[in-house]
C-alpha cells in the first residue's frame, strides 16, 4: 500500500514539479493553483481515485505569501488509498480554478470556501455563500474576521442598536 | 409584477437563481414552490426550492445553512479540550460518533495511545449510536409515509439507548465522554446487564419493523425505483455510507481502515444493487443487526485495565492522585487552565457514521488552540445529490428521499 502511493507521489512530483508534505503517515503533494485542475483530472483518470472527500482551505493571516491553503483530500476507493494536495494561494484576494468538472461533489465545498474564506473560484457554476445568509458581509472563517463582539440587543435597545449593527440585518 | 414576486420567492433576486432554474419556469411554464425550511418532513431546517411540472419535479434546489452555529471558528477560540463539547452539537444524532472523531483526530496528531477498554467500550457506544441514529431514521422515514405505529416502537428502543448513554456520562445526547487518550470515566457495573438485556430483546424488535414495513405494500410503492443512484453517480458526487452501499459499492471504513479495533469484530457490510429509497432502507436495517452482533462481541471481549491514556502530558491525571501527587497536582492545573498543546502539523482522521464518512481535518500551530479544525460531514455530500435523485418523481417523493438521505441539518451548517 505504501509503496503504491510512493509511485503515485513520485509520478505527480516528476510530472508537475510540486512539492511533498508528510505528517503521521499521511502524504500531501503541494500543488500551484494553476495545475491543480490537471492534478485532479490526471489522479483520477491513472491512479484511480475516484471521490473527492475533503476540501477545506486553513488561513494563515497575517502572512500573505501564501496567505490561505487549500487542503484536498482523495480517496481511492478500489485500492483504499488516500492523498491530500495542498494549493498555497497569496494575497488578500486570491482566486482558484474550480475542479467541479472533475469531482462533482466539489461544488458546495467551493461554494462554502468562497462563503467563509472569500476565495473566488474562477469557473464555478453556482457560486454563491452557502452556509451564511446571501446578504452576509465579511469571510467568517478568515483569521481576521472577529469571533464575536457583537452587540446583544434587547427588547428595549432592540432598534437603537439595529440601526448601528453592520451584520446580519434581516 | 405579480409574475415577478411569484419567482423572486424568498431568494435573493430572480436574477441570482436563473442559472439554477430552467427556462421553462422564466416563460412561466412551471412553478416555482418553496418547501421548509420550517416544514416537518424537512427533518430539520432544510429548505428547498422546487421547480414543478404539475406534480412532477423538473429541479430541485436545496438552500442550506439555516443551522449554521459557526463551530468551526468557536473551536479555534477553545482549548482542544474544552473545543470537544462543541463536536457534540454537529450531528446530533451521532454525538459520540463526533467525540470519537475528533478525539482521534488529536490522537493521531500528539500521537497518543487508548488503553484496549477504552477502545472496545468506545467500539460498543459508537454501535450504540449508530443503531439510535438508525431508529430515528426509520422512525421519521416511517412517519413520512404515514406509518406512524413504526415511530412510538423506534423511540421506545431509542429510549433504551439513551438509558445506558445517561448511565454512563450522566447526559442523554451531548455526553463529550469519549476524550483524546479514552473514555472520561469508566462505565458502572450496571451497564453490562444493561447492554446484554438490550442485545437480548434488539433483533426481534428489528423483525418487528420489517413485520411492518418491508412487505407492507404501500410502502413497497412509495419506495422501490424512487430516487435511484447509480454507483457511477454515487461515487462521483462523494456519496459515502449506507447510501453509496444501497448502491452496490462495498465501502466501509470500519472494515477498510480499521479504527479502535475494529479489525477484531466479526461482522458484514450490508450492500444491495438497486440504488433506490427501498435498497437504502433495507441496508440500513441490515446495519442495525451487525451492529447488534459487534456490540455483543466487544462486551464478550471487554477486556479489564484503564480507560485514560497514562500519558500526563496530554490526559489529565485520576482525581485520587491529586491529594497525594505533587507532580499529578501541576499536570492537573495545566491542563484545564492553559491545556495541552500539540506538535505543528495537520492530520485528517475519518470513521464511519451512521450516515458516512466523517472526516475531521484538524491543523496545529503548536499552540493550546486548533488553528484550524474542518469537519468533513457526510450529510453535506450526501444532499448533493438530492436535486439527482428527485428529477422526475413527484413532490411526496421529495419528502421520502430526504428521509432516506438521512441527513441531520446540524451535520450539513455546522
Amino acid at each position: 500500500m505504501t509503496d503504491k502511493i510512493e509511485s503515485i507521489v513520485g509520478s505527480i512530483k516528476a510530472g508537475f514539479s510540486a512539492g511533498e508534505y508528510k505528517f503521521r503517515g499521511e502524504i500531501s503533494l503541494l500543488v500551484k493553483p494553476e495545475q491543480i485542475v490537471e492534478v485532479c483530472q490526471v489522479l483520477k483518470d491513472e491512479h484511480n481515485f475516484q471521490q473527492l472527500t475533503e476540501q477545506t482551505a486553513v488561513d494563515y493571516w497575517p502572512e500573505q505569501k501564501p496567505r490561505f491553503h487549500i487542503v484536498y483530500k482523495l480517496r481511492s476507493l478500489d485500492d483504499n488509498l488516500i492523498i491530500g494536495l495542498r494549493v498555497p494561494l497569496n494575497g488578500n484576494a486570491p482566486t482558484l480554478p474550480t475542479i467541479e468538472g472533475v469531482f462533482k461533489n466539489a461544488n458546495w465545498f467551493e461554494r462554502e470556501l468562497w462563503g467563509m474564506f472569500g476565495i473566488h473560484i474562477e469557473g464555478h457554476s453556482d457560486l454563491r455563500r452557502i452556509v451564511t445568509p446571501y446578504d452576509w458581509e465579511g469571510h467568517p472563517l478568515r483569521k481576521d474576521y472577529p469571533l464575536g463582539y457583537e452587540e446583544v440587543q434587547y427588547s428595549f435597545n432592540f432598534d437603537e442598536i439595529d440601526l448601528r449593527k453592520p451584520y446580519a440585518k434581516e | 409584477m405579480e409574475e415577478n414576486t411569484r419567482l423572486t420567492l424568498s431568494e435573493a433576486s430572480m436574477e441570482d437563481i436563473k442559472h439554477l432554474v430552467s427556462d421553462r419556469a422564466i416563460q412561466g411554464e412551471t412553478v416555482l414552490l418553496n418547501m421548509g425550511p420550517q416544514h416537518p418532513s424537512t427533518h430539520g431546517v432544510l429548505r428547498l426550492l422546487l421547480e414543478l411540472d404539475g406534480e412532477e419535479v423538473v429541479n430541485c434546489v436545496p438552500d442550506v445553512g439555516f443551522l449554521h452555529t459557526g463551530i468551526e471558528k468557536n473551536m479555534e477560540a477553545k482549548t482542544y479540550m474544552k473545543a470537544l463539547t462543541m463536536t457534540d452539537r454537529l450531528d446530533y444524532l451521532n454525538n459520540l460518533g463526533n467525540n470519537l472523531t475528533y478525539s482521534i483526530a488529536i490522537e493521531k496528531l500528539t500521537g497518543l495511545d487508548v488503553p484496549p477498554r477504552a477502545q472496545a467500550i468506545r467500539v460498543i457506544l459508537a454501535e450504540f449510536q449508530r443503531i439510535a441514529s438508525h431508529l430515528i431514521f426509520l422512525a421519521t422515514t416511517g412517519l413520512d409515509v404515514n406509518a406512524t405505529s413504526v415511530w412510538m416502537y423506534c423511540f421506545r428502543e431509542r429510549e433504551l439507548i439513551l438509558d445506558i448513554f445517561e448511565m454512563c456520562s450522566g447526559q442523554r445526547m451531548m455526553t463529550s465522554f469519549i476524550r483524546p487518550g479514552g473514555i472520561w470515566r469508566d462505565v458502572p457495573v450496571e451497564f453490562e446487564d444493561a447492554v446484554r438485556s438490550f442485545i437480548k430483546i434488539f433483533p426481534s424488535r428489528i423483525d418487528e419493523y420489517e413485520a411492518l414495513l418491508t412487505n407492507n405494500p404501500i410502502f413497497i410503492d412509495r419506495t422501490v425505483d424512487i430516487g435511484v443512484l447509480t454507483p457511477e453517480d454515487a461515487l462521483n458526487w462523494g456519496v459515502t455510507g449506507p447510501m453509496l452501499r444501497a448502491s452496490g459499492v462495498d465501502y466501509d471504513l470500519r472494515k477498510t481502515n480499521p479504527y479502535m479495533g475494529y479489525e477484531q469484530y466479526d461482522f458484514e457490510v450490508p450492500t444491495r444493487s438497486e440504488g433506490d429509497t427501498f435498497a437504502r432502507y433495507i441496508v440500513r436495517m441490515d446495519e442495525m443487526r451487525q451492529a447488534t452482533r459487534i456490540i455483543e462481541q466487544a462486551l464478550d471481549k471487554l477486556p479489564y485495565g484503564p480507560v485514560r491514556s497514562n500519558n500526563r502530558k496530554y490526559v489529565p491525571p485520576p482525581r485520587s492522585e491529586l491529594g497525594t501527587s505533587m507532580e499529578a497536582l501541576i499536570h492537573h492545573f495545566k491542563l484545564w487552565t492553559e491545556g495541552f498543546s500539540p506538535p505543528k502539523g495537520s492530520v485528517y482522521a475519518a470513521t464511519e457514521s451512521p450516515r458516512g464518512e466523517l472526516g475531521v481535518y484538524l491543523e496545529s500551530d503548536g499552540g493550546p488552540k486548533p488553528y484550524r479544525v474542518h469537519f468533513r460531514t457526510p450529510s453535506f455530500t450526501n444532499l448533493q445529490v438530492l436535486p439527482l435523485l428527485s428529477r422526475g418523481h413527484l413532490v411526496a417523493d421529495i419528502v421520502m428521499l430526504i428521509g432516506t438521505v438521512d441527513i441531520v441539518l446540524g451535520d450539513v451548517d455546522r
